[in-house]
């Protein structure tokens, strides 16, 4: 257990570290995630009447957004650098290389998360930072990161870099992001867990499903 | 006789008999009139549709276990043929909400996942498109293969949960009408029958180009590589 843990620990600490020394990619990201949001007030004209309706939406739509950034940033470093054989002459599993990135990834997402949310709660007038939404947003992000890790691998590779990864990931998330926003809203509307009922389950079952089935599949996505 | 001949004939008689019995010998509903026959193209295009997105996983994860290019031929076939009969279900279904429903198109749970599993499979075809080599895009596709399919339950429940969370979406007089009548429901199965015989053509059609298709490139490769074909 100690075997898999630890290399999986020091591949998602070499991402943590190389970003906690510029920052540079978690503050683009982080401006990216503002600026999302003031676009949407201009095309939505969101009032304060209709803030409880649509913060849910414009949040998740900043959060994936950005988090796509990120992701693609991720893996483009990699390319970049050559380092992308790298990981694949390293002597661990296809899984290992697959947690080690994943995790640096939903670390990355939870910080930029992290920062977005009390600016969000501050311009839409957020009372809804209830256990619903801290549990909401760590499910979503686990299901992010385990499906962007894979895709962005792929992504990285093919012509079209930057289009490709959301092509692929929006289709495939989209359970993710209609439980998401369902269970902020709830979370908004000041309604406990419970009444959100069978969304938190929906996104344990689809994070559960592609935990299993990415990591299977990565290493065939890394050979040359 | 050659066995894709004889699918053909079996195809375009069975397609005849279908259009007869659409057209001419199914009842006119009671509610929606005679724009209903739609129903006849649009419900067995959509189970086809979902029929060659699973051919598509079985072919993905044959592929990535045996890496045989045959597989990823049948793969690649089955997913451009779904892709096809899934626009065609989008189309046929649009044309039919507007007169029955009031509106062009609508958050319904069974439209809302076929667009979302439209968008993967195409996503599917431009990956291979985008791929750096042939190789690494049939690797690319097949993965992707099997995560579009894992995800189709979860897309379902997600979007019938959330229609039912918000249900005001479809108006006029017919927007609660079901269809009745055993009639009904023996052309439906006929229809199905006869357009899954129609994909099993298709596909059949579609593999075997593939597969001379692989060949003409290998051999233009070989050619090329011993200086006997232009660039």
């Amino acid at each position: 257990m100690t075997a898999t843990l630890r290399p999986v620990l020091t591949l998602a600490a070499k991402d943590i570290l190389l970003e906690a020394r510029t920052k540079d990619v978690l503050l683009s990201v982080v401006v990216f995630g503002v600026v999302v949001l003031v676009v949407f007030n201009f095309a939505l004209d969101i009032t304060p009447a209709l803030a409880d309706r649509l913060a849910p939406g414009v949040l998740w739509v900043s959060f994936s957004f950005a988090g796509v950034l990120a992701m693609n940033r991720a893996f483009a470093a990699e390319k970049e650098r050559g380092s992308l054989e790298g990981l694949l002459l390293c002597p661990v599993s296809g899984d290992v290389l697959f947690f080690g990135k994943m995790l640096g990834i939903f670390v990355f997402m939870l910080v930029v998360q992290a920062v977005l949310l009390p600016i969000y709660g501050i311009m839409f007038n957020f009372a809804g930072f209830t256990p619903g939404l801290a549990l909401s947003v760590l499910l979503v992000t686990v299901g992010f990161a385990a499906l962007g890790t894979l895709f962005a691998a792929i992504a990285v590779q093919t012509r079209s870099r930057e289009i490709m990864l959301p092509i692929l990931f929006f289709p495939i998330v989209a359970p993710t992001l209609i439980a998401a926003v369902e269970t902020t809203t709830a979370a908004v509307n000041g309604e406990g867990i419970l009444s959100s009922g069978r969304w938190y389950p929906l996104l344990a079952i689809f994070d559960a499903v592609f935990i299993l089935v990415c990591p299977w599949v990565f290493r065939a996505v890394l050979e040359e | 006789m050659a066995p894709k001949l004889a699918l053909l004939i079996v195809a375009t008689a069975l397609m005849l008999a279908d259009l007869y019995l659409i057209f001419i010998w199914a009842p006119t509903d009671a509610i929606q009139g005679e724009v209903y026959r739609i129903i006849y193209f649009h419900v067995p295009l959509a189970w086809t549709a979902f029929l060659a997105f699973f051919l598509v996983l079985i072919g993905s994860i044959a592929f990535l276990w045996k890496r045989s290019q045959r597989w990823d031929a049948f793969a690649h076939s089955s997913a451009e043929i779904g892709v096809i009969l899934a626009t065609v279900v989008l189309i046929t279904g649009i044309i039919w909400a507007k007169p029955v429903w009031g509106v062009w198109w609508a958050w319904e749970p069974k439209l809302t996942t076929t667009l979302v599993l439209w968008l993967i499979y195409v996503g599917y075809l431009v990956l291979r498109n985008n791929a750096p080599s042939p190789a690494q895009g049939a690797r690319y596709a097949a993965v992707l293969g099997i995560i579009g399919f894992a995800d189709v339950p979860i897309i379902y429940f997600a979007t019938e949960w959330w229609r039912g969370q918000h249900p005001d979406l479809v108006v006029g007089p017919a927007a609660e009408s079901g269809l009745i009548g055993s009639d009904i429901y023996t052309v439906l199965m006929f229809s199905v029958l006869t357009f899954t015989v129609l994909f099993a053509l298709l596909l059949w059609q579609r593999f075997s180009l593939r597969v001379v298709e692989d060949e003409a490139r290998e051999l233009t490769y070989v050619a090329q590589r011993q200086g006997l074909f232009p660039d």
